[in-house]
């Protein structure tokens, strides 16, 4: 069946504007604004200084912040996308109109995509302004790095929500599994981790561990951002165990994409069969 | 059009082991209101759900004027029909005219029809609030004009009543009247039996996912032979007299409380009893004659 480019449009603005309209939008670029600045600015002190320094310093700080809140985020958008239509009777009837199911759930992912994007850019954007009159042109170029890096990781988890939407009998049982999500893979992973590393000593190899971290998508946005600076990786125990091949950003990048693409192609099995 | 604007063919859903609908056979004519009617679990959510491709039937084929609803043509078979289903609430964010912009814009319906439709369902005052402040009945007439984008042929309508006030539920109708004399088509489902009575063509009674009877008003009265009933009011020798007329009739039936008498009698003999009754004019005071209600008519069905 052929894909209508105009149907996921309609779909899609229609997402963002009623998160423009309840003020979303707004409220959480705020969040993301007051924070960025916060961090930006007092984020050196324990290194004995405050205002726009050290521009590695200042985006670990944001990767730790962002790490948390934009997961978060994200599965609040997503997680009631198609349940939440199923329980208002409206799924029924949008099913009832000329569009596909694919169409339905691309529109849903690229209107909540906007309206996740969007505070990103807005809050992370405004401490990047204040920044820039600090640094030099590749600092602003590693900045961005990371604003775009944050973005994508936002998305694999919007993915994973919507997959949590579709396969949820109802809005309750949604929420309560996207804060199980949220708790696995930004909270209890990195810990598991560890404790089976220790746990195991050397019977697991060195090579096995970069692996498991590809699998959450939180660290691979970690470990994208810092591997990429030197005096910063020495503060981080788990991600300076990265094998430089694996480093590359193409691999990176490259699995979170699969994050995205797959929670989303599974949603699509499942619902079409619904 | 010469075919039918809705043909079900021998369809059947099952869940794994529940049946959902079984065996349903019926058409419906271009322009005919059908009313389709059962107790919630009946199947009838099932079968519209079928009709309008959202469930695919587990056997048989579904048509609406002679196409397939979820075949290679669904896009141009869906911009023909609209749907309402029961209890819709729609995005509380968005004002009623937003709304209608989104549904049209999906539809592929001018948004220049969305103004006129509000006017129609009386919603003009509203159309720029939030639908989250929306009551149930406005809502529900939102639903209505969402149901009127891009001039559908078919309409499909859950309980399209609840919730409205009785000014409203006549509007609606008449409305839904000025809708067929264009050719529409409409298929509608109802709780309330006396409301939908006067004003469907045919109705079907739904039982267990079955169907158990089709047809007009009177001809599923004549299907279930339910009795005509006389009460007659009696004067002096009216008890005697009135034995006396009912031998002509053996399958009548004879009940006296006081003065007051209670004739049952089939459907074919309501006539000729009704002048033999006037006949006794003199010994009787009063005639009421009380047609079975399709209220009767569907509690027979359902309870039998």
């Amino acid at each position: 069946m052929s894909i209508e480019l105009k149907q996921i449009v309609t779909v899609a603005q229609k997402e963002f504007w009623e998160r423009i309209r309840n003020r979303w939008v707004l409220a959480v670029s705020i969040i993301f604004a007051a924070f960025a600045l916060i961090i930006a600015y007092f984020g050196t002190a324990q290194q004995g200084a405050v205002g726009f320094s050290s521009i590695d310093m200042t985006i670990a700080s944001l990767v730790s912040l962002a790490i948390y809140l934009i997961p978060l985020i994200a599965l609040i958008l997503g997680y009631d996308a198609i349940v939440g239509e199923r329980e208002h009777g409206s799924l029924d009837l949008l099913l009832s109109l000329p569009i596909t199911r694919l169409e339905l759930l691309l529109g849903k992912f690229v209107g909540l995509s906007a309206a996740l994007s969007f505070p990103v850019i807005a809050g992370f954007g405004v401490a990047g302004i204040f920044l820039s009159y600090s640094i030099s042109i590749p600092q602003l170029l590693d900045y961005f790095a990371f604003l775009l890096s944050s973005i994508v990781m936002g998305l694999t988890f919007l993915s994973m929500s919507i997959l949590v939407s579709t396969i949820s009998r109802s809005k309750v049982i949604a929420s309560g599994a996207a804060i199980a999500l949220w708790f696995v893979y930004v909270l209890v992973y990195d810990l598991l981790l560890m404790g089976l590393l220790v746990a195991a000593g050397s019977r697991i190899g060195s090579n096995v561990f970069p692996l498991l971290l590809l699998l959450n998508p939180a660290d691979i946005y970690r470990v994208a951002n810092i591997l990429s600076m030197e005096n910063v990786k020495v503060l981080y125990g788990l991600a300076t165990a990265f094998p430089a091949t694996l480093a590359s950003p193409w691999v990176l990048y490259g699995m979170m994409l699969f994050w995205i693409i797959a929670p989303l192609g599974i949603a699509y099995l499942r619902f079409k069969k619904q | 059009m010469s075919t039918d604007a809705i043909l079900i063919e021998n369809v059947s859903k099952h869940y794994d082991s529940i049946v959902a609908v079984e065996d349903v056979s019926l058409s419906v004519a271009s322009g005919e209101v059908f009313g389709l009617i059962g107790h919630n679990g009946a199947g009838k959510s099932t079968l519209f759900k079928m009709m309008l491709g959202l469930v695919a039937p587990s056997s048989g084929h579904i048509r609406l004027h002679g196409t397939a609803v979820s075949g290679d043509q669904f896009r141009e078979v869906r911009r023909r029909i609209a749907y309402l289903p029961e209890n819709v609430v729609f995005y509380d964010n968005l004002t009623g005219l937003e709304t209608l912009y989104f549904f049209a814009d999906l539809k592929g319906a001018p948004r220049r029809e969305c103004k006129p439709l509000l006017e129609k369902v009386g919603l003009t005052g509203a159309a720029k609030r939030k639908v989250g402040g929306y009551s149930k009945g406005m809502r529900q007439r939102l639903g209505f004009a969402q149901a009127l984008l891009g001039k559908p042929d078919i309409l499909f309508l859950d309980e399209p009543t609840t919730g409205l006030d009785p000014e409203a539920i006549r509007s609606f109708y008449q409305l839904l009247h000025e809708l067929k004399e264009q050719g529409v088509t409409a298929m509608l489902s109802s709780h309330s039996l006396a409301e939908i009575q006067e004003r469907v063509d045919r109705l079907a009674l739904m039982k267990l996912g079955r169907i158990q009877a089709v047809g007009t008003v009177s001809s599923l009265r004549r299907q279930l032979g339910l009795p005509i009933h006389f009460v007659v009011g009696l004067q002096g020798e009216g008890e005697s007299a009135l034995r006396r007329l009912l031998d002509g009739y053996k399958e009548a039936r004879l009940e006296v409380n006081g003065s007051t008498a209670s004739v049952f009698c089939s459907i074919d003999q309501k006539l000729s009893l009704l002048s033999g009754l006037t006949s006794l004019h003199g010994v009787i005071d009063d005639i009421q004659v009380k047609e079975p209600s399709l209220e009767d008519v569907f509690l027979g069905y359902v309870d039998a």
